[in-house]
């Protein structure tokens, strides 16, 4: 990630605007990341009280003019429709602010919380240090079991309002932090923050590839590249994922045909080493 | 059959011919084994190539490329140990490809590279064609960590190590962008000499007047390219029926070169950007016959630049099938204890990259 914080960039021309000069200067955005998408920039922007997060497709240089602008154009619009159809299902993603997919950007709710890839690494580091050898004593994994029954009812619910994400990945999730209860009593701050590392609500986020779409084959190759994505960034976990599939099958009435689909998905997967 | 570690130079000899090309190369890695300090150096002592090349407008099938590489391996072997300045007596081990490729090449490889380790009464030691791809591109490369983008005729993978094995981030849900450019060759008769990629790439140069509209398909870190084929095919159809572009005006073969490369190529840098964000890595390492495309470099090499990272590519000596890479990746694996024994001794057309236990990476 070290290239985001050696790297300047302009930031994208709505946050050069000053609309509030007069009165207060707002604290300069912050470049969050450099995805693949593009930028996000967390911004006090629309108003100072509520931070909001930017999100901003720069052309791509290595890109072809002509595509570039058709693919920024039709990518932003398309996601801001879906967030709005997912917001309205009750599906838990960032409300959409504002939008101009001709100038590439979008402004939408500032999500608190990390990636869920984060927390499961800091999880099984942890676990891993504390084990002598691979076969150690086998420690309690409920809470994982738990956060994976999460993200597979996230799943669940953004399939059933007729969305598919098209980039499912550990990173696309955040894990919002619960409110913290009040009157809370200091002490056991470390060994609480230890417990509830893996807790939170289950927020998916940048749809930069998501189609609304109702066929068994896409949602099951939105499961396959989840599925692959958890294999390649938590090996040590990939057998969890039996977890995620059962959950998103409690969560979504049509699960049990997409997962039948998602076996031929699979097979197709296998034996993709060599094709033509 | 620990006494390879003892050695402190030792030679292997390298037979690729899984595809069109039949490659036999010699390495030679110096340096202690024994001392984990110490750091072994490969230095490459021959990369003999031959190649099979059909007919405008044809592909190469299993039997006749088959029969090339028997027709030509003693020779291409003798020459890849005179070029070297060895004999048989120095070749420590001999490894072949064990897949993934087309199942009659790769067998014809197999069975002269079995008769070569019983002649010499040396071990065999099976290699992962893709794996030899990838560690043959970090030597010469000197890339440490990369996200590998993997594109030829037979395979389009994205690439990123992690805990002894090269795992899959990305890959085609349908045919291997090599694939996609060779059979579109066909529908314009572009010449397979040297290689109908190359020939596309010199077209496109020619083309760019418009950029054709042609489907884009990225799902994920996964991509697909036989909609974009059809497509294409559909589009060469209606310029050799006289049909205008978007423009209105005719377009040409050339155009169509140009709009396949800049289409294709962005699917292909857009889910290696994606690969790199996810891993956290700015190094990029392209490998495989398409990665000596220069248009393809020129693009990774833009999009790595903006995420302050760098792009390695090789050139078409080690980006192209070769033997070079089989040996080099065989005797790392043999170097760590690996053989493969006679019996066992087979080749598979489907060999994932990921099946493979790397055990001489950290």
């Amino acid at each position: 990630m070290a290239p985001t914080e050696t790297h300047q960039f302009p930031p994208p021309k709505v946050l050069t605007y000053h609309h509030h000069q007069s009165s207060s200067s707002s604290p300069p955005p912050t470049l969050i990341t450099q995805g693949a998408e593009g930028r996000l920039y967390k911004t006090t922007h629309l108003t100072r009280d509520r931070p909001c997060a930017l999100k901003y497709r720069p052309p791509k240089p290595y890109r072809h003019p002509v595509l570039d602008a058709r693919l920024t154009k039709a990518r932003l619009a398309s996601e801001a429709k879906v967030l709005e159809r997912c917001r309205r299902e009750g599906v838990s993603v960032p409300a959409v602010y504002a939008v101009d997919p001709a100038a590439g950007w979008m402004m939408m709710e500032w999500i608190e919380g990390v990636p869920v890839r984060v927390r499961i690494n800091a999880w099984l580091g942890e676990r891993c240090g504390e084990e002598d050898g691979e076969e150690g004593e086998e420690m309690d994994e409920t809470p994982l079991v738990d956060l994976m029954k999460r993200v597979g009812e996230a799943v669940g619910a953004l399939h059933r309002t007729g969305v598919v994400h098209g980039d499912l990945t550990t990173s696309n999730m955040m894990l919002r932090p619960p409110p913290p209860p009040p009157g809370q009593v200091n002490g056991r701050e470390e060994e609480d923050n230890k417990a509830k590392v893996l807790e939170g609500e289950v927020v998916l986020i940048d749809f930069g590839l998501a189609t609304q779409s109702m066929s068994d084959e896409d949602r099951a190759v939105d499961l396959y590249v989840l599925e692959r994505a958890f294999a390649s960034t938590h090996p040590r976990a990939e057998r969890l994922f039996a977890s995620v599939l059962a959950s998103y099958r409690d969560a979504f009435k049509k699960a049990s045909s997409v997962l039948v689909k998602l076996e031929d998905v699979r097979m197709r997967g296998r034996k993709r080493s060599m094709l033509g | 059959m620990n006494a390879i570690t003892k050695k402190k130079r030792r030679i292997a000899l390298g037979c690729e011919g899984s595809a069109n090309k039949l490659g036999i190369g010699v390495i030679l890695h110096e340096g202690d084994l024994s001392s984990p300090s110490s750091t072994c150096t490969s230095r490459v002592l021959s990369n003999v190539r031959h190649t099979f090349v059909s007919p405008p407008g044809t592909g190469f099938l299993p039997k006749d490329t088959a029969r090339h590489h028997r027709a030509f391996f003693v020779r291409v072997a003798k020459q890849a140990l005179a070029d070297a300045g060895v004999s048989a007596a120095d070749i420590d081990c001999v490894c072949y490809t064990r897949g993934p490729g087309m199942g009659a090449p790769l067998t014809s490889v197999a069975v002269a590279a079995r008769t070569l380790a019983l002649l010499w009464g040396r071990d065999l030691v099976g290699v992962n064609h893709c794996v030899g791809h990838i560690e043959m591109g970090r030597a010469i490369t000197g890339a440490e960590h990369p996200v590998v983008l993997y594109v030829s005729g037979g395979n389009t993978q994205v690439i990123a190590y992690a805990e002894q094995r090269y795992r899959i981030f990305g890959e085609t849900l349908d045919i291997a962008v090599g694939n996609c450019l060779d059979r579109f060759a066909r529908a314009l008769a572009i010449s397979n000499d040297p290689a109908p990629g190359y020939n596309i790439e010199q077209l496109a140069k020619q083309g760019g007047r418009v950029l054709l509209d042609l489907p884009y398909a990225v799902k994920g870190m996964d991509c697909s390219f036989s909609g974009i084929l059809t497509r294409a095919e559909e589009l060469a159809a209606q310029m050799k029926a006289g049909g205008k572009g978007p423009d209105g005006e005719p377009f040409t073969g050339a155009d169509l070169c140009f709009s396949l490369q800049e289409t294709v190529f962005a699917m292909l840098v857009e889910i290696t950007e994606r690969a790199m964000a996810h891993v956290g890595s700015s190094q990029v390492l392209i490998v495989g016959g398409v990665g000596c495309n220069e248009r393809l470099q020129d693009m990774m090499g833009a999009m790595a630049a903006d995420r302050g990272g760098s792009v390695y590519a090789t050139d078409e000596r080690f980006c192209i099938d070769n033997g070079i890479m089989i040996a080099h990746a065989g005797l790392l694996a043999y170097e760590t204890g690996f053989r493969t024994l006679m019996e066992e001794s087979t080749c598979t057309q489907r060999f994932r990259t990921d099946e493979v236990f790397v055990k001489w990476r950290r």
